[in-house]
């Protein structure tokens, strides 16, 4: 960063602490209350950073598309319009009049299963992180937060969960449930994530545990359950906020991948582009675009995720903060 | 050093307890159970019974368990039913492990040859248009599904322009002496380089997709610490005292800067593994991860069995090797 711009950023620092009230910091530390917080000073950043933003209108963009879909796509998603001309010699309807995109190969209007698509993806994405968030989040929360030999122990089920392979472990959880469905495909996902999280959560609590504000309470007469949930988990959440919105963008491509190997939603009603890439895989050579459509909405989606938790990932490093 | 290589070796011994015994424990949870799963449905009572006898389980489940575990140990897995039907699992494993590491072997040079150079100049010309170019290039690469990847890399080379093979592992009309079953190899150890070269042909589209998954990863981390590194002071000084900027680059930045990225090979076996189970599939390329796709498609439990236990194994294994080898590199490890 140029020496103009790092100036501007402590000009705009100290107005905001100005405006908020709150104490200037001290040179080398900054308090946790009153003065610059964590996440203010992060924000202040991530304003002004074209990363953020491009990623953040994405995932503004497909959040409304997911919310608005029935209103926007052109015809229902099950009705099967075009079925008659599905033939063995054309199994996808072409482009037409009122059909932009063709059909699918039961004659469902393309356009509008794409559109209608995005809510279920983002239905899939968000509950497969928030259960491995959750997951993650007692694990790392016992882990960190009563040490010792629980600590070892949760940590070395930990070890073993990241000692397989992502897929495969997914894999051998979907297979445990006899008729996969939107629901395992969502568990399956949410347990590869879960020993992240709790790494994750895990070492920003044992820092904070040696840290001084916690060390302030234990010596104040405060409850170790009051540290835990008022002190150090509110303070550990940064990274792991971090890491879940880079997980969205993963969890869109891992449900493309299981749906892909056979171990998708088999019920395809209601659409979702994870789904429809996984199906399109017969068809690829025919026309490759039932394949590419659902792929680029889902390389757009998870790119905007991605682009918004490596830039909050970058604000919120202590190391970047001026 | 000693006492640390013992105690990874114990952490990876207790790892590996942990591995069988929730592995036993997901066969004995699988739906339909372990007779289920091993004859399939069309089985009569009588090969029923027989099966429960022979595996034990009419026994208590610590002594099931421990039948399971010297299996294992003695590379017992059973014989697959599906993927190759009367294979031993074993075999089978031992089989098709050439063809995947020659292709992960690949797949890493392409990864390392682009990324890390493409990671240095990057981060030397911070904030220019090939820096940003190629960590927005490296994004997408993230946000691009492997098996996408491949489709696309087999439409437009193989498909569309005939440039290269569709699928497999070799021509089927070629005839080659296998020695070491890596395909490569065998051509240049018998002197068959046009079976060399028709075995890198094949290689070429896999390795290329499988190789997206490493490349982000080590792009970015050969571009943060390249970074890191070049604000170092020694870096400054070997400037300031005239130093060429080959040896600069060569002696000061890389060798410093290269340090995070021996670690991330390491944690890459696992997502190479997790790689290898689509680019196979898509090419039918007979390797590891074309016959775990189609163990957990067609349910054939053994070659399941092996398939995790070895994958759990490698990615320990690995592991601990590259923790050995930084606790060299960098003595400070070894206390923690």
């Amino acid at each position: 960063m140029n020496p103009l711009q790092r100036k501007k950023d402590r000009i705009d620092a100290l107005a905001a602490t100005a405006a908020g009230g709150g104490d200037i910091p001290d040179a080398g530390h900054v308090s946790e209350s009153g003065g610059l917080s964590l996440i203010g000073s992060a924000w202040l950043r991530l304003r002004r950073n074209p990363v953020f933003l491009i990623g953040a209108a994405i995932t503004v963009l497909f959040v409304l598309l997911a919310i608005f879909a029935p209103l926007i796509a052109p015809h229902n998603g099950t009705t099967k319009y075009l079925i008659s001309q599905v033939t063995p010699d054309t199994p996808i309807p072409p482009s037409q009049k009122g059909f932009p995109l063709g059909g699918d190969d039961q004659g469902r209007d393309f356009l509008s299963r794409l559109i209608l698509g995005s809510r279920q993806t983002l239905i899939v994405g968000v509950l497969a992180t928030l259960a491995g968030l959750f997951g993650g989040l007692v694990l790392g929360t016992i882990a960190g937060s009563i040490g010792g030999w629980v600590d070892s122990v949760v940590m070395r089920i930990v070890d073993v969960m990241l000692s397989l392979p992502s897929l495969v472990l997914a894999l051998a959880v979907a297979t445990l449930f006899g008729r996969p469905s939107q629901w395992t495909l969502i568990i399956a996902i949410s347990i590869v994530q879960v020993p992240i999280f709790a790494r994750l959560l895990r070492g920003s609590m044992l820092t904070q545990r040696a840290s001084d504000h916690v060390l302030a309470a234990r010596a104040l007469g405060v409850r170790p359950a009051a540290i835990t949930f008022r002190h150090m988990l509110p303070n550990s959440l940064g990274p792991v906020l971090v890491q879940a919105t880079l997980v969205l963008a993963t969890a869109i491509i891992e449900a493309a991948a299981l749906s892909f190997l056979g171990l998708g939603n088999p019920d395809d009603s209601s659409a979702e582009w994870g789904q429809m890439l996984g199906k399109a895989q017969d068809l690829f050579d025919i026309s490759p675009h039932v394949a590419f459509w659902p792929a680029g909405c889902i390389v757009v989606v998870a790119f905007g995720f991605t682009l918004m938790g490596e830039s909050l990932r970058e604000a919120l490093d202590p190391r970047n903060r001026r | 050093m000693l006492r640390f290589i013992v105690r990874r070796l114990l952490q990876a011994v207790l790892v590996m307890f942990i591995v069988s015994v929730l592995l036993f424990a997901w066969l004995r949870s699988l739906p339909g159970g372990p007779v289920d799963s091993l004859l399939g449905e069309r089985a009569t009572p009588a090969t029923r019974a027989a099966l429960s006898k022979t595996l034990g389980l009419d026994q208590p489940l610590p002594v099931q368990y421990w039948h399971f575990l010297s299996n294992a140990v003695h590379g017992n897995f059973g014989t697959s039913t599906q993927v190759q039907s009367g294979t031993d699992a074993m075999e089978l494993f031992l089989q098709r492990l050439p063809a995947t590491v020659e292709l992960s072997f690949f797949a890493i040079i392409i990864a390392l040859v682009t990324a890390i150079p493409l990671g240095y100049f990057a981060a030397k010309r911070h904030g220019g248009l090939l820096d940003t170019g190629s960590v927005v290039l490296s994004l997408v690469g993230v946000a691009v599904p492997v098996f996408f990847l491949a489709f696309v890399l087999k439409y437009i080379f193989a498909i569309e322009l005939h440039w290269l093979p569709v699928a497999g592992r070799q021509s089927p009309d070629l005839d080659a002496t296998r020695v070491t079953n890596f395909y490569v190899l065998d051509g240049l150890l018998t002197r068959e380089y046009d079976a060399s070269w028709d075995a890198i042909k094949h290689l070429v589209l896999p390795a290329i997709a499988l190789a997206s998954i490493p490349f982000a990863v080590i792009f970015r981390i050969t571009r943060a610490s390249v970074l890191e590194v070049l604000n170092e002071d020694y870096v400054r000084t070997a400037e300031s005292k005239g130093l060429s900027a080959r040896i600069i680059r060569g002696r000061h930045v890389l060798r410093n800067a290269l340090l995070p990225v021996v670690t991330t090979i390491g944690l890459q076996v696992g997502g190479l593994l997790t790689g290898a189970v689509l680019t196979e599939t898509v090419f039918a390329y007979p390797g590891l991860g074309d016959a775990l796709a189609q163990a957990f498609s067609q349910r054939d439990y053994s070659v399941l069995q092996v398939l995790i236990t070895m994958a759990a194994i490698g990615y320990v294994l690995v592991n601990l090797l590259v923790d050995v080898a930084y606790a060299i590199i960098d003595p400070r490890i070894r206390t923690r």
